[in-house]
């Protein structure tokens, strides 16, 4: 099975205001996003953060080729234990997850 | 009718191409209008009520605009003001204005937009429930509110809209939505109000939306059925992906944006290619509330710390380097307690492993041994003496801890002398509130200045 990161063009996060962090998945093509689509389950990107499922909003967007996740932060931003400010490195946390072919 | 807002740049401080400004000029904007922060950069821009972006930058960018302004003969706008919007951000921009409107001999009208909350009153609001929790908002009581150093309201159209009317050249404003400056004239203007606020949330980051995206600078046209996203820098260009994906961009709902007063749907949207550089989009909905309400961020000290850094190259350490800080957290956080009198909670002591785990902490999946470690050293304390004196307590186990008793005496590399960092007092964001308000200009208020 492959990785993410090997199958998707580019994958983005960034902080949607102090509290929410937000991570787009641009596949490139439709091939690519069928196979994100389909084989990356809201529960797998939730267990990659440690939280549930129903914390985090999903978007599949056909017209854009993209999956959008979106989550409160890992850490508030800014806050002491916060490492990333901006919360850009969070991405490289999700190119390492395993597509399967399960129904997202 | 259109209107047409010219944009140099995503946020003043980041340049914009003065050949595209200069073209966008030539196309005769209605007014020309630019973000000056966010609260990407973190809390304590907020909470010390300053600018991230160098003064003499700011001034050389802001001089150009206003040179760009008297030649157009429109209204120049700024919004959130010196990264965090406060009203002390607000009269920095005011003195930089005033400095370059004497240097330039320029004789202008200038509206200041405050923004700046009274930390008390809003602790008062926030007890008669006037002001409610957004998602993901933490938990907060009256005594958060009194807490912030700093609480502003993020202005919307209608705030803007006020300091348009007064018929100033020059609008300063303190924190707004990033969208308010451009959406605020093609509204007042009886343009599509979905296309208005779609049309500033695609123009919001200069030319982001577009390809050659460092270019800056993007003329948005409003009319009465959408808008049309323009591009003018060379080699820029907006294609209905670039454009569309822009809705993407630090959203966490790429097709709802809420706005004083409303909400934006862009779920009908259609986005057509007008020629190889041109956007044009119809379709945006603008869905008004029965509430006015406006978003509130705060920003409150959150203690004070030390800093140092030492590096792990030895490969036996580096290899151990869970254990060994694990052990020096255990041995000095004692110390420190016994000789100080300190009670567990009154410090926190952190080390991170940069190079082995850093960015994602227990949620690592690489297990990859590194051949060198940097170890980041946190200590946060209720002082910046205590904070640095628990660093001194810190530096010998930095520099010398072994991991067993048997070894001879290890010593580590510290890149500093001293080794100890102040960063002073820190802040963290604790709001992230609405307040419901039934003027929109109760929360705000509008100071008219004259340069001669």
């Amino acid at each position: 099975m492959p990785r993410l990161g090997e199958v998707a063009q580019k994958i983005r996060s960034k902080n949607a205001g102090p509290f929410w962090l937000t991570v787009d998945i641009f596949c490139g093509n439709e091939t690519a996003y069928d196979t994100v689509r389909k084989g990356l389950s809201t529960s797998a990107v939730a267990g990659s953060f440690g939280v549930n499922s129903q914390e985090i909003k999903r978007f599949d967007i056909a017209d854009l080729h993209v999956v959008k996740f979106s989550l409160p932060r890992p850490f508030i931003q800014g806050s002491t234990h916060d490492p990333d400010m901006h919360g850009a490195s969070w991405a490289a946390l999700l190119a390492d997850l395993t597509l399967e072919n399960a129904a997202p | 009718m259109t209107t047409r807002v010219l944009i140099p740049s995503g946020a003043l401080g980041l340049n914009y191409d003065q050949t595209a400004l200069d073209r966008g000029i030539a196309m005769r904007p209605d007014i020309i209008a630019i973000d000056g922060g966010s609260t990407d950069s973190g809390p304590a821009y907020l909470g010390r009520g300053v600018s991230k972006y160098s003064r003499a930058s700011t001034k050389i960018e802001w001089r150009g605009l206003m040179q760009a302004r008297a030649a157009a003969g429109v209204p120049l706008v700024i919004g959130t003001s010196g990264t965090c919007g406060t009203d002390s951000a607000v009269d920095w921009m005011l003195d930089i204005t005033r400095e370059i409107a004497a240097d330039l001999g320029q004789s202008v009208k200038v509206a200041v937009l405050r923004c700046s909350q009274d930390p008390s009153e809003m602790g008062k609001m926030f007890a008669d429930g006037r002001i409610t929790p957004l998602p993901a908002a933490p938990e907060v009581d009256q005594a958060s509110f009194t807490s912030c150093n700093n609480i502003v309201a993020l202005a919307g159209a209608e705030q803007i809209a006020a300091a348009l009317n007064t018929g100033a050249d020059i609008i300063i404003a303190g924190r707004t939505t990033d969208t308010a400056i451009i959406a605020a004239l093609p509204i007042m203007r009886g343009e599509n109000a979905g296309g208005a606020w779609h049309g500033a949330k695609i123009g919001e980051c200069g030319a982001l939306c577009a390809t050659n995206p460092q270019s800056g600078v993007v003329m948005v046209e409003f009319d009465a059925d959408g808008f049309t996203v323009i591009p003018l820098a060379d080699g820029a260009h907006a294609t209905p992906h670039t454009v569309s994906a822009h809705m993407l961009y630090e959203n966490s709902d790429p097709f709802i944006l809420y706005e004083p007063g409303g909400h934006l749907d862009v779920t009908g949207a259609k986005y057509q290619a007008l020629d190889d550089t041109r956007v044009r989009v119809t379709g945006s909905k603008w869905v008004p509330s029965d509430r006015y309400t406006v978003k509130l961020e705060g920003a409150r000290g959150a203690g004070f710390q030390c800093i140092l850094m030492v590096l792990l190259r030895d490969a036996h350490y580096v290899k151990n380097a869970s254990k060994w800080t694990e052990d020096i957290i255990q041995k000095c956080r004692a110390k420190v307690q016994t000789r100080l009198g300190l009670g567990p909670e009154d410090f926190e002591i952190e080390l991170r492993l940069m190079g082995k785990n850093a960015s994602f902490g227990t949620l690592e999946t690489h297990a990859a041994m590194p051949h060198e470690i940097g170890v980041l050293a946190i200590v946060t304390a209720q002082s910046s003496e205590l904070a640095m004196e628990i660093g001194q307590f810190l530096n010998p186990y930095l520099l010398h801890h072994p991991l067993t008793q048997a070894e001879e005496q290890p010593t580590f590399a510290f890149p500093f002398s001293p080794a100890e960092i102040s960063r002073g007092q820190t802040y963290e964001f604790c709001l992230n509130h609405v307040l419901t308000l039934t003027d929109p200009m109760a929360a705000f208020s509008i100071q008219e200045v004259q340069f001669a």
